[in-house]
Parts: C-alpha cells; structure tokens; sequence
C-alpha cells in the first residue's frame, strides 16, 4: 500500500523525524484555515500517489489568505496524470541550503535492506543512479543486526553530506529504519531531505510503501487507505476477496492462480486481444466466489467478452462450472463467454455447462484455442 | 534419483489440525509420503487420521525422527513455525501459508542462512513432489509421472499446465520444486538448478518465471557458468502494467525493473530457450528430449 505524502509525514513524525508542521485539507475552507493557522508564507501540495506535481502545477507557495485561497481552489480537484486531486496539504514553507535524498529499500535480491543517501536531493534518483552511479552512497543492513550509529556516519561521509550536519543526517537515517521496520515498509524514500540555514535537516517529502501482508499488525495504518485513488472495479474485488487488477483492454479474464492468469493475459495479448483486467479466482474456487468474480468483470463496461482459463488442481473444473451457470442465471451477461477446463473434474464441468446449454458459452480444449477465440469473438462485437 | 523429498522423507506437519492442514498432509499419504507427525500447540496427544499430534517440533522430532517440515499455519504464526523446525532440527522446511508478511520472511531468511542447517522451500508455494516417491505439499500429484524432467517454478498452476502437456506427450518428472511467489523466497532458481544439474535422473530443466526481482536474471548467469544440462524457460507477465502486484506478492515491475522481457532476453543471451506460451515450453523440452521411448 502506497501513502500519501502526508500519511507518510504524519507516520515519521511518530517515530521522531523531523518535519514541516502542516495539516492536510479536503476543501479551500480548510484550506485557508489550515494555512493561517500555520503561517505565510504557506505551501499547499496535492495529494496524489504519483510523481511530477510540481510540474503539473499542484505545489505552490502562498504567501497571504487570497493566494492560499486562489492555489487551494485550483489544486482541489485538479487532474494530474489521470488521478484527481481530492486532498492537499498545507505545510510551513521551509527555507532551504541543501537537498539530499535517503532511502531506504527492501532489497529483494539482497535479501537486505539497502540504505542510500545522495547530497544531488530534489532530482529523479533513477536519472542521478544512471548519470552518477557516484553520486549515491549504498550501504546493506543485515536485518539480525538492525542499523548501528556507525551505519548512519559511513553512508554520510561516503555520501559527502556538510560535515556540521554528518550527526543529524545519521540520526534521520537511523529514525528512517525505524520506521521501515517497526511499520513493516517496504520503501521509506526522502527526496528531499533537506538542510535549512539553521542547520536543522528536515524530511520535506515522505514516500512510503507499506507491506499489505503486515496491516494486521497495524491497524492504524490499515485504515489509511487512499480509496479515492482506487479503481471502482479493484475496490469493488477487494470487498469481495478477490484478486483483481484492473486493465486497458476489453476481454476480461478469469483463471486461477496467479501465474497462470497472467500467462493467459500474456496469451492474449498474443493472439491480438487486449486484456481488460488480471482476476485470480484462487486454489479451492467454490462456486460462489466465481459468481462474484463474474460480476466484478463484468462490471467494467469496456468489457466485451470474457475468457475463463482454469486448470484444476485444488480447484475443481465442476465447481467452476457450477459457479458460472448460477452467475448466468443471476446476472444473465449478454457478451460471449469463452470458457476452458482442464485438470481435475474437467470433463464433469464440461458436461455441466453442455448440459446447462448457456448462451453465449463457448468451450475451448486448450489455453491457446480459448484465447485465439475470444479474441475473435471481441473483435466482432461492434463497440 | 530426484531431489529434495523422496521415499526418505520424514514429514512432520504444522498446522496439521487444520482444516487445509489435515485434508493435505492426508492425501500426502495417501500418495505415499511418510507422514510421521503434527505440530499444533495445546493439542498434543491427539491424532489426524493416526497421525501423532505434538505439541512442539522438539518433540515431534524426538519422538518420530522427522527430517522434512510442512508449514500450513495462518501467515502470523508461520514464521515463528518455521524457526521452531529449524531449531528442531528439521533439514527441509517447506512453507505453503501465503501472506508471510515480508520482514518475516526477511528474519526468517537471514536467520537460516546464519545457521546453515535448513533449507526452506516457499513460503507461498505448492511444494514439493517427485512422482513417484513423496509429495510434500498441494500440487496434484495425479498430472504427473515420474520421468527425467526437473522442474522449478514460482507459479502452482502454470506448473500443472506445463507438467500436463508433458505427460500427453508421455514424459515425466524427476522432481517439481514450486519456489512461491513471494519477494524473499527461502530458495530461488539457482539452488534448485545446481540440485537438478548434480540428479542423475535429471536430463532436462524447466524453470518457469515471471515478473518481479531478478532472480531469473541471475539464474541465467549461473545456468550459462554452470550448467550442462538442457533449460527450457517460461516467463509469465509480459503484458503486466508496472506498479501492480499481479496476484503473488514478488510479481511486481518496479520502474523499469523485473520486466518480463529483460528476463527473457537474459536468459535467451545466455542459450536458454524460452517458449512464449506454457505449451510451446512443453513442445521445446519435448523436442530436446526426442521422442518419448
């Protein structure tokens, strides 16, 4: 679960690392209130889970309540690369002598925690990493020994911060492992952190990903949710359990388990379709899950036809079968249906949904048959 | 010859009072495996099926001389589950709970490895099965025969549709290790690539693969520097948009990383052929393999 830059600030500031004061604000009333409250001059940042909103116009200084006024009315509701804005946040403007940038990442190939620190803060640290690979220093944790003090001075000194500050840019590194282990995180990124006149070094920006397998042990961060920035189909599949992610395309696809559904996509793709969502029914499918994820595809309405690709382990084709007959008679779906069973009970499913002769069904033998003809079958449904 | 579990594998279950717990660890049996115990704490002394319960793994493998772990535990119990088998004693760990949170598995990972006495297979995978011999873990041990093809995967399903087109085609298995879907895999290609080139009874590798990390890309390092026997590869997700978890927990492009293309062209820049669909990978490693006797 990616946050928002200020659910990430509010999080540092529990564990101690120092930011702006600020307050988030979902109206330009709150807004402005927020910003006197705080004082001018006042910076008000759109909260959207996407990079460039500086460039799109959705950080700006206000330096009085009109300009709070005037910024807060053009941000709010504003479309940065396709998410609109529904919150900002409203922070003291913080005078600035250096930018650095700190991470840290959970490294899967590692298998470790891969601190990074980089006195070129304020910039795309992929562009840096690839102009100069020099320019950013690196350093593993072994996660049995968790960050010493002499892991924060290393990783400054390597880095080249200002020597007045080599002290509090460690404490912030330290702080910032923290909070990647004690909130189950799998990146705590600052770009940029960053050193004002007064020496104090501050977090300016705050991106974090937490890990969803962890949320049960933090409820608070359970609820901090962006459900605005989710996709009414992928809120919808959640509520209901299931897992599925949301595409371009127009044929929607069923299978289980998530290898598969995503080789049937790559199959698809192939064949000359494009896949309208990823759905995995999951190991065990009942009938009843496969009824909800019938109408969780189908509720995307750039769907045009739909290609069920199972191959039964744990999963039983019968119940498959059985799943998509009720769905039929519950929701009565009006595009084609390609559907293909192998593996356990296969031919038991088959003869179910022969039996049940439904309209618009047609079974395939094979996983590249079935995509070849729901391909077909899209195609010649006019848009 | 297979590797990993066989007709010496010793199975002790976690979980085993479950509900998917009993119904594996049975059928596990029913296939062959000795299935010698059960660890669930406070109910020791009862049995599944008459399979010993313990309370805990030190136990279990006092009494029974366990070698090989299942772990069936919910996510939150699995890690500790798994450090218990290891403490125990346990040689071969393999861990099927999805959901592992990933500092768990990062702790898990880190702790085995400092010990150098376990090896763990998952977590959130299918297991293990050499056809034939044992079967530790879900995978549906009636699509498959014993044969000389070694099989690792990341994905379950993707497995049994490629080990099925295999069998039609009248080959076999030696073993089919199902590493997980998860970021911090207790073992990923390499380890099992190096098992599978040292079997006799292996001639031929699958790997299948898909987006996330670069455990594929190093593989295909080690495969080129290491291996002499044929690999077939199958990576899935070339279609995946970045930023989204595509179902397992590992299958991610981040940025421009762990795209489905680099893995393949790094695997194909090293000689290993890759299908584009499961049924072309079964076609490959049937015409390398030459007609079925």
């Amino acid at each position: 679960m990616d946050l928002l830059e200020y659910q990430g600030k509010q999080l540092f500031e529990r564990h101690g690392v120092p930011v702006p004061t600020g307050r988030p604000a979902s109206t330009v009333e709150e807004a402005v209130l927020a910003a006197d409250e705080i004082g001018y001059p006042a910076v008000i940042k759109a909260q959207v889970q996407i990079g460039g909103r500086g460039k799109a116009g959705g950080i700006k200084i206000a330096r009085n309540r009109d300009e709070a006024r005037a910024h807060a009315a053009a941000i709010l509701g504003m479309d940065i690369r396709g998410l609109t804005v529904h919150e900002v946040w409203v922070e003291g403007a913080s005078e600035i002598a250096s930018e650095y940038y700190a991470s840290v990442i959970f490294d899967r190939s590692a298998k470790a925690p891969l601190l990074m620190l980089s006195t070129n803060g304020g910039m795309d640290i992929e562009e840096v990493a690839a102009s100069d690979p020099q320019a950013i220093a690196r350093l593993h944790v072994d996660p049995l020994l968790g960050l010493q003090d002499f892991h924060g001075r290393r990783l400054a000194y390597e880095a080249g911060v200002d020597a007045d500050v080599v002290r509090p840019v460690g404490d912030m590194l330290a702080k910032l492992y923290r909070v990647f282990v004690e909130e189950d995180a799998t990146l705590v990124e600052v770009n940029p952190m960053i050193v004002t006149p007064e020496r104090q070094v501050k977090a300016l920006d705050a991106k974090v990903t937490l890990d969803d397998n962890a949320l049960y042990r933090h409820p608070e961060n359970a609820a901090l949710r962006d459900i605005s920035a989710e996709d009414p189909q992928e809120r919808m599949a959640k509520e209901r359990g299931l897992t599925y992610v949301k595409l371009e395309g127009n044929i929607g696809v069923l299978g289980n388990g998530a290898g598969l559904v995503m080789s049937t996509l790559d199959v698809v793709a192939e064949a000359g379709g494009a896949p309208a969502n990823f759905l995995d029914a999951g190991g065990g499918s009942k009938a009843e899950a496969i009824t909800s994820a019938v109408e969780v595809i189908l509720s995307d309405p750039k769907v045009k036809a739909v290609l069920f690709n199972i191959f039964g382990g744990i999963t039983r084709c019968d119940e498959v079968a059985r799943g998509l007959i009720e769905a039929f008679a519950q929701i009565n779906p009006t595009v084609p249906f390609v559907v293909r069973l192998d593996g356990t009970n296969d031919v038991e499913g088959r003869r179910l949904l022969a039996e049940a002769n439904l309209p618009n069904v047609v079974t395939e033998s094979t996983m590249d048959g079935a995509a070849a003809k729901v391909v077909e079958l899209a195609a010649a449904v006019p848009a | 010859m297979s590797i990993m579990v066989d007709s010496a594998t010793k199975l002790c279950v976690s979980g085993i009072t479950g509900r998917e717990g009993t119904f594996h660890s049975l059928r596990n049996r029913d296939y062959g495996t000795q299935v010698v115990g059960g660890v669930t704490p406070g109910k020791g002394g009862q049995d599944v099926d008459g399979i010993r319960v313990f309370n805990t793994f030190h136990e279990a493998v006092s009494h029974t001389g366990a070698n090989t772990a299942m772990i069936f535990v919910p996510p939150r119990f699995a890690a500790d589950s798994i450090l218990e088998a290891e403490d125990a004693g346990i040689g071969l760990i393999v861990a099927i709970t999805e959901g592992i949170p990933a500092h768990d598995e990062l702790r898990v990972f880190n702790t085995l490895k400092k010990n150098g006495r376990a090896r763990l297979v998952g977590p959130n995978c299918p297991g293990i099965l050499s056809p034939g011999k044992a079967n530790v873990g879900i995978i549906p041990a009636a699509f498959f025969k014993q044969g000389n093809v070694g099989v690792v995967s990341r994905s379950g399903t993707l497995t049994y549709q490629i080990g099925n087109v295999l069998a039609q085609r009248g080959f076999g298995n030696s073993t089919i290790v199902g590493i997980g879907g998860d970021p911090v895999p207790g073992s990923d290609f390499i380890d099992v690539i190096a098992m599978f080139q040292e079997d006799p009874e292996t001639e031929l590798i699958v790997m299948c693969g898909e987006i996330g990390g670069d455990a594929e890309e190093r593989a295909a390092e080690f495969i080129a520097a290491n291996v002499t026997k044929p690999v077939v590869a199958y990576i899935a997700g070339f279609t995946a948009p970045p930023g989204k978890t595509m179902g397992h927990a590992g299958a991610i492009v981040s940025g421009s990383h762990g795209t489905a293309k680099a893995k393949a062209e790094a695997l194909e820049s090293k000689g290993v052929r890759v299908g584009r669909t499961p049924t072309e990978v079964a076609e490959v490693a049937v015409s390398l393999l030459g007609t079925a006797a």
